[in-house]
């Protein structure tokens, strides 16, 4: 047999990883093992940690901080309930509209994220994270106003009113302002979430370790030095992103087909959401996507599993910030980091000369 | 003359803008950090400021100096503990901090003060004076607020212009290393810059809270967001910008809140950040800064 090189093997140990998951899960719930509380968040979970993973393309390969990826999973929820809900009756069978759903979901967010990365992308560091969080909040805000109705005369839009919309009699409000659209059909399933984990690991994955990869990630190291050698830095920002973007639009898809209502409120799909996940992100280790996997679904379950520590879970969330880029950059942590491995480099050594 | 009130309501508004955003501009301006942990700083003091008159029952300009000296000592405590030691790190390691200073500071205050709105009562006890038979009210709190954004804005400048510590945050701010050479004391300075940022949060926060008498633990971080763009705006690290552009900033939300939508309003404030980023990325008065290799 070939020989593995060391990026397939760490790549085929995550998929590994995910693959066992899945199975003990299933395991567990088919012998009756699983209490209904956790049953209820394997979807959520699978949803955490496709968000993770696509915004550590943004934060952790891009090397540019995204407060907006919350918008962009809202965008694909929102895309993909508008198809369901109309198409609820003329595609009888679940699976096939649901993956007619997540392809829309999916491409609206891109579009979005092509569309919000053309102005966003010129502009470096803190204006990025800042215009990615309007760009955010915007869409809630729009989402939050819109109200939309289907009837024989096709769509109606308004931003006053239901009634404002005048429908025909035979006529269904799809979007209903800030109450959102009620009636999805729910056609995912814990399944279809862990197949689209591995989806998003494999295209993440494949992407990092391949030439379009490095040349993503040489912007990120020195972007002068990126230039200089013929990287086209536009191109390849635009890249990262617009993927970022839509596989966070592929788990909108999947927590809009979780829930029978969805509306789009500051504590799903606001601020609050995009630093959720950056705080997985940052936890599992930026830059390391099975880091931020195992990050988003141990820091989904935990909370549920340890009900007494909820009223602090946001704070401690504020407290590993901190804490984090602390141990991780402040000089002191570093010299601390490199005296204790150099001693323990030594101590080896002596070893090895005994 | 409603057009006129939703003016001065805007202008009253912005005036509370520009004073949070003189403090993202001046931090920004020395510590090349974005304080995303600003807008916190305001909602503290304003539960200081609450507690103060509404539970213990202390004067209004008692209450109002301790909650500016609250501010201060909390300013220069998360510029020691949180940002100092990443002074050298990338910045995004900054950004993640500040934002997880700002996640510390609301969960804080949400464990000590719940998440139920209190009721602030409004500090200013003037009259509103009455224009045009009546038509025209302005309130006390409209006249205070922009008389207070004038004063401090006024106070500022002279103050960086003439004194020494002024003298020596322009050089922080233009080039840190050589100022250090020259003899200034950097990690001073831009403490000192924290302190006056987070008193006048302080100030911001007790005008922002009478004239909208509703407190949460998150009333700080949409003003924060927005003061920021207002900074932006009016091009960062200039205080005269800041103050026009939290003007501009203010007028636009009110009347867009007025005349377009009042859902939206939030959304045409950003849409005007992003607007103002991609046609002048310095901002109105803001400086063309050439990067080097």
């Amino acid at each position: 047999m070939k020989k593995l090189s060391k990026t397939t093997k760490s790549s085929l140990v995550t998929y590994g990883i995910v693959a066992a998951a899945y199975l003990f899960c299933e395991v567990l719930m088919r012998t009756g093992h699983m209490s209904s509380l956790l049953k209820g968040i394997l979807v959520p979970v699978c949803i955490y940690a496709i968000l993770a993973v696509s915004l550590n393309l943004t934060v952790g390969i891009l090397g540019e901080l995204s407060l907006g990826h919350a918008g962009f999973m809202c965008v694909g929820a929102f895309a993909s309930a508008i198809f369901s809900k109309c198409m609820a009756e003329a595609i009888p069978v679940p699976l096939v509209r649901f993956i007619l759903a997540l392809l829309i979901g999916v491409a609206c967010a891109g579009l979005c994220g092509v569309l919000i990365g053309i102005p966003v992308l010129r502009l470096r560091g803190d204006y990025l994270a800042i215009v990615t969080l309007a760009f955010g909040e915007i869409i809630k805000n729009l989402i939050n106003a819109v109200y939309l109705g289907l009837d024989s005369n096709g769509f109606h839009i308004s931003m006053k009113d239901a009634l404002s919309l005048n429908m025909e009699e035979d006529g269904q409000i799809i979007i209903k302002g800030a109450q959102g659209i009620t009636g999805t059909p729910s056609d995912s399933n814990f399944t279809i979430g862990v197949i689209l984990v591995l989806l998003t690991l494999v295209i993440v994955i494949h992407l990092v370790h391949s030439r379009t990869g490095r040349a993503i990630m040489s912007i990120r190291d020195n972007r002068i030095a990126a230039e200089s050698i013929g990287i086209n830095i536009t191109k390849y920002k635009m890249l990262a992103f617009s993927i970022s973007a839509s596989l966070a639009g592929a788990a909108g898809v999947l927590y809009a087909h979780n829930l029978a209502t969805l509306t789009a409120s500051s504590k799903n799909f606001g601020y609050n959401m995009s630093i959720m996940i950056l705080v997985f992100v940052v936890l599992g280790g930026i830059g390391s996507i099975r880091g931020s996997m195992i990050a988003a679904v141990v820091l989904t379950l935990l909370p549920e599993l340890l009900r007494f520590l909820n009223e602090y879970r946001m704070l401690i969330y504020a407290v590993v910030l901190i804490v984090t880029m602390i141990l991780t950059w402040s000089p002191g942590a570093i010299e601390l980091r490199e005296r204790y491995s150099l001693a323990k480099l030594f101590h080896k050594k002596e070893k090895e000369v005994q | 003359m409603s057009f006129v009130s939703y003016l001065l309501n805007g202008i009253s508004l912005g005036s509370v803008y520009a004073i949070i955003a003189l403090g993202y501009t001046m931090v920004y301006g020395i510590a090349k950090m974005l304080n995303f942990a600003h807008g916190d700083v305001i909602m503290i003091g304003s539960y200081v400021v609450f507690v103060a008159v509404n539970r213990t029952g202390l004067p209004v300009p008692v209450s109002i100096l301790l909650s500016a000296a609250v501010c201060t000592i909390l300013g220069v405590v998360i510029e020691r503990v949180a940002y100092k030691p990443l002074r050298h790190a990338s910045k995004l390691a900054v950004l993640i901090t500040a934002i997880g200073v700002s996640y510390f500071l609301q969960n804080v205050a949400l464990l000590i003060f719940g998440a139920d709105t209190k009721a602030f009562s409004s500090v200013v006890s003037m009259k509103p004076i009455q224009l045009a038979d009546g038509q025209l009210n302005i309130s006390g709190e409209t006249i205070v607020t922009v008389a207070a954004c004038i004063v401090i804005m006024v106070c500022l400048m002279a103050f960086i212009k003439y004194s020494k510590a002024g003298h020596a945050m322009l050089a922080v701010s233009e080039d840190g290393g050589a100022a250090q050479l020259m003899g200034i004391n950097v990690n001073g300075t831009i403490a000192l810059t924290f302190a006056i940022g987070s008193a006048l949060a302080a100030v911001a926060g007790v005008l922002l809270c009478s004239t909208y008498p509703s407190l949460t633990p998150y009333t700080g971080a949409m003003p924060g967001i927005k003061a920021f763009v207002a900074a932006v705006f009016g091009g960062i690290g200039s205080i005269p910008g800041a103050f026009i552009g939290g003007i501009l900033l203010g007028v636009i939300e009110i009347l867009g809140k007025a005349y377009i939508s009042s859902q939206l309003a939030d959304a045409i404030v950003f849409s005007v950040l992003i607007i103002v980023l991609v046609v002048k990325p310095t901002g109105l008065l803001g400086k063309q800064i050439q990067e080097k290799v």
